[in-house]
């Protein structure tokens, strides 16, 4: 067993983003979609700090606490649009929501 | 083998339990059928991730991460999952049109992402930080990093009216007459 370094955290973190991907990628509920994009940012946010741990500096860690910010104001925004969303189509299924479709 | 003590044993075996917990309850939350399940393993996801910050001395992170995420954009979540769905409803709709595609581009990024990581990358790394972290954000924050703590305040500010606005209940037509 390696000594646990940086190329530990690196890969957990590519293995979030990805199953936070897929999760955008597949599913048709949009609250579900809004879990995969906080799975997107936790990845990210992992991955500063880490690289903040190994380069001895405070940029990631304040890149990630910036992150961590922005990311509870734009759930709280994409939740408000969601509820219009149900208010409006009665549904929440992504793939009927194509009104503006041609 | 170096200094194979208990310390260094205990201290790789619970990294990789809490990698587990957070790799099987991302897992979850993508392929679970069941929307209840998806936010719960959200939860655990996330109470893993905050462990890892500990692990990378961010400790003021970690707990941000908690008061934020878990107690935040998770009660979010459910109350978004709450008042979207009938209560009575947990069967989601099947995924089949989307899931090869994605199974394919999700397995390319990974591979690719892996890949130049592992093999490409020359991270240059210096002297790892073991102190704790609080004191060095809060000196952060007030010399060079001013600007975007104001900013980010006025943000949230902002993101919170409109999304309190966007959600309200009663709602008059406003376009045309």
């Amino acid at each position: 067993m390696p000594e646990i370094g940086l190329n530990h955290y690196l890969v957990l973190s590519a293995i979030l983003f990805s199953l936070g991907l897929f999760g955008i990628m597949t599913r048709r509920n949009a609250v579900v979609v809004l879990m995969g994009v906080e799975l997107i940012l936790n990845a990210a946010n992992l991955n500063l700090v880490a690289f903040s741990k190994y380069n001895g500096t405070m940029s990631g860690v304040m890149f990630s606490m910036f992150g961590i910010v922005l990311a509870a104001a734009e759930a709280a925004v994409a939740l408000a649009i969601v509820l219009n969303i149900y208010a409006t189509f009665k549904t929440v299924d992504v793939g009927e929501i194509d009104t503006m479709r041609e | 083998m170096e200094n194979l003590d208990f310390g260094t044993i205990a201290y790789q075996a619970i990294f990789y339990l809490f990698a587990a917990i957070i790799v099987i309850s991302a897992a979850m939350v993508v392929f679970s059928r069941s929307i209840i399940y998806s936010a719960f393993s959200l939860l655990f996801t996330l109470f893993g991730v905050s462990a890892m910050y500990v692990y990378l001395s961010a400790d003021f992170i970690a707990v941000a991460q908690i008061v934020v995420y878990v107690g935040g954009i998770l009660i979010l979540l459910l109350f978004g999952v709450m008042l979207t769905n009938r209560i009575t409803q947990e069967r989601l709709l099947t995924d089949v049109f989307n899931l090869i595609p994605s199974l394919i581009i999700m397995l390319a990024v990974l591979g690719a992402l892996l890949y130049t990581f592992l093999y490409r990358a020359k991270w240059h790394t210096g002297e790892p930080r073991t102190t704790t972290v609080v004191e060095p954000i809060g000196y952060e924050i007030i010399t060079n990093y001013v600007l975007p703590f104001e900013i980010v305040s006025i943000l949230l500010f902002v993101a919170l009216i409109g999304a309190a606005y966007i959600a309200r209940s009663e709602k008059k037509v406003s376009l045309g007459k």
